[in-house]
């Protein structure tokens, strides 16, 4: 494979990904805070991806990590050395913007050698080391271009090969693929990815996007006023969130009224055990994914008590998204299209809620959503 | 959409004469275009025929009476007020867009300045020329202050009138013209760069060193050939402070043409008028492409 020749080529195949700690780190900034105390462990070669809302404090943290900000307080360590009062220039990190970094008056090549030429490597294995990561990111045809002679995915693509081509110890991506359309996003993250694993190294993602974090990194971290709610591996994060925003930031969630008794929630008759089941009895909203509802057409049954009246159906593909109006509220369910297909707008039907954990919500107000 | 054989759709009706429509977005150019074409061509067109055209007919005699020593002299001292003019202008006026692009985008340095900038670029003719005068001309307020504390700055002549004096008169014009048209460039260098060059292991010397000089470079120059063209097409304020002598083109050419000591020659007006022209449209073609440069990079 061409890719792994490159990488080779270059050595980053053979340099190990360091270990990189951000410990209690403290940002405000004129009376807010953007960070309280974030604290995160990256291992060697792992891809964390740091995932919430505008405002979360994620960008913040990944420039303490660039240096291109300083903390209040904390530390940064990466592979071992305390590199919180260093300058960025020094910090040995590779940076990727969210657009419009390639310098424009430079060609593809002269702005991945830019790195090279700040660490006076000689100009013949400037351009070589160039040639190779452009290959690497799948442009070695492109090498003369400017950048507005690149489409923006290519121009980014440029810019992974730039901050790769100085081998640094961290690769930091700041929202790379935000300016990008749906397709060429969703090639682009999946060849993040490649490279990423094919030189290993440590690299911290920031996105507001769930479904890029979600299938980019070995771990997501979910931010929320300056902390990070809830880290892990995105299966963790979807499917057992720890805590309500992070339910609700993540994925679709159906809010619906319920009664806790008992360590279950009483949604209209149908029981669902609670993942904290300490929780005090009274009204709470529980949280239910769209893909623990089940719908069949007809009418009420024991199993299925509650009844209501499709209203939209949205075709994603695979799946449908289904929307039911039980007269009150609203319910979403998330059904298989050739089932959903049966169930045109009008249609009555009932619906069950799988009796998964789930949590509870006691505060209305919803997270902000990106 | 093929309608033939469709009853049900109805075609849009062919326009009567079947020729093509006069676009009429036009319409709204037209005054000015007819105002440049009777201000600004035809006067030129006049201009480069009369240079042409001697008092028996056809002639290169105007040409050839450039070759005067004293013409030289007057497009000579034309060029130098205009490149210093240009140049104090260009490196005092881009410091200032510096300082204001650097700041904060809403306050209020950048509203005073941007507002006083668009004002001063066009204030010249007398009474500029009346505004030097009248605090640093020979009776001036500030001249006579100074003299009374000792500090006499006409101890060598009253350089005001001469070409010295338009360097500092024409700078008061330039410097506000160089920010109107440096600052967009200076708005276009994003701060992705900078941080991209610190990444990537480089200082504040490299990154002006090899990304925002290189990136400014084209804007820069451009800017100021621009005020270099401005300073040599200027003639009113020039008028106003010069009252002897061909000292410089402009002048020149209002002497030949208004002249009634016998002096008076419109075929060699024309002629210094052509070399204007000439001069004019070499400096603005480099301008238009470094601009063109600029915007590719700058957007």
């Amino acid at each position: 494979m061409t890719t792994t020749v490159a990488a080779a080529a270059v050595g980053t195949a053979t340099r190990a990904g360091v270990e990189v700690r951000l410990e209690n780190l403290q940002r405000r900034y004129a009376g807010v805070t953007a960070l309280d105390g974030l604290s995160l462990t990256m291992a060697p070669g792992e891809l964390v991806a740091l995932l919430g809302p505008s405002g979360c404090g994620k960008t913040t943290a990944l420039r303490l990590v660039a240096g291109l900000e300083q903390a209040d307080s904390g530390r940064v360590v990466v592979g071992g050395e305390d590199v919180t009062g260093q300058p960025t220039n020094k910090r040995d990190v590779g940076m990727v913007f969210q657009a419009y970094s390639l310098f424009p008056h430079l060609t593809a090549w002269q702005n991945v050698a830019f790195g090279l030429q700040m660490r006076k490597v000689d100009a013949r294995q400037r351009r070589q080391r160039a040639g190779e990561m452009l290959e690497l990111v799948g442009l070695s045809g492109f090498a003369d271009r400017f950048a507005h002679q690149l489409s923006g995915g290519q121009q980014q693509r440029v810019a992974l090969a730039r901050a790769l081509a100085i081998q640094p110890k961290v690769l930091l991506l700041d929202e790379p693929l935000s300016a990008l359309d749906a397709k060429v996003r969703a090639r682009l993250r999946d060849e993040i990815r490649r490279v990423q694993l094919e030189v290993g190294i440590t690299t911290l993602f920031v996105s507001h996007d769930q479904e890029e974090a979600l299938a980019i990194a070995d771990r997501v971290g979910v931010m929320h006023s300056g902390r990070i709610e809830q880290l892990g591996p995105p299966t963790t994060i979807y499917s057992r969130p720890a805590t309500p925003f992070v339910a609700e930031f993540v994925g679709l969630t159906n809010r619906l009224p319920g009664v806790v008794r008992g360590g279950e929630v009483d949604v209209r008759g149908s029981r669902l055990p609670l993942v904290q089941p300490d929780t005090a009895d009274g009204p709470a909203i529980a949280l239910v994914r769209p893909e623990a509802v089940s719908v069949a057409s007809g009418g009420e049954t024991a199993a299925a008590p509650l009844v209501g009246t499709v209203i939209a159906t949205a075709f994603l593909g695979a799946t449908s998204r289904v929307t039911i109006d039980l007269g009150d509220i609203t319910v979403l369910a998330q059904l298989p299209t050739s089932e959903a297909t049966a169930l045109p707008a009008g249609t009555r039907v009932r619906i069950a809620i799988r009796a998964d954990p789930v949590l509870i919500s006691r505060d209305e107000a919803a997270p902000e959503r990106a | 959409m093929i309608a033939a054989g469709n009853p049900d759709v109805k075609t849009a009706r062919r326009p009567r004469e079947g020729g093509r429509r006069f676009p009429l977005h036009w319409v709204g150019a037209l005054p000015f275009l007819i105002y440049v074409a009777l201000f600004l061509l035809l006067p030129t067109a006049i201009v480069v025929v009369g240079a042409f055209v001697g008092k028996a007919g056809p002639s290169l005699s105007n040409i050839t009476d450039l070759n005067q020593q004293f013409v030289l002299n007057a497009f000579v001292s034309s060029l130098l007020i205009s490149t210093a003019s240009a140049v104090v202008g260009a490196v005092t006026g881009a410091l200032l867009a510096y300082a204001v692009a650097t700041g904060n985008p809403r306050g209020v340095l950048r509203r005073v300045v941007s507002s006083a900038c668009g004002v001063l670029a066009q204030f010249g003719g007398v009474t500029l020329a009346f505004a030097f005068i009248a605090t640093i001309g020979s009776v001036g307020f500030i001249r006579l202050w100074l003299q009374e504390r000792g500090l006499d700055i006409y101890a060598n002549g009253v350089w005001l009138t001469e070409l010295p004096g338009l360097v500092l008169v024409y700078t008061y014009f330039q410097i506000p013209l160089m920010v109107l048209v440096f600052l967009p460039a200076l708005d276009g260098i994003r701060p992705q760069w900078r941080e991209a060059t610190e990444s990537l292991g480089g200082g504040t010397w490299h990154y002006w060193r090899y990304v925002a000089g290189p990136l400014l470079a084209p804007a820069f120059l451009g800017a100021t050939l621009l005020l270099f063209a401005n300073a040599f097409s200027a003639y009113a304020t020039a008028a106003a402070l010069i009252s002897q002598g061909n000292p410089i083109v402009p002048i020149a050419i209002s002497n030949f043409l208004t002249s009634e000591t016998g002096r008076n020659n419109p075929g060699l007006a024309q002629a210094l008028a052509l070399g204007m022209v000439v001069i004019v449209a070499i400096v603005m073609t480099l301008y238009a492409l470094l601009q063109r440069r600029t915007s590719r990079w700058l957007r």
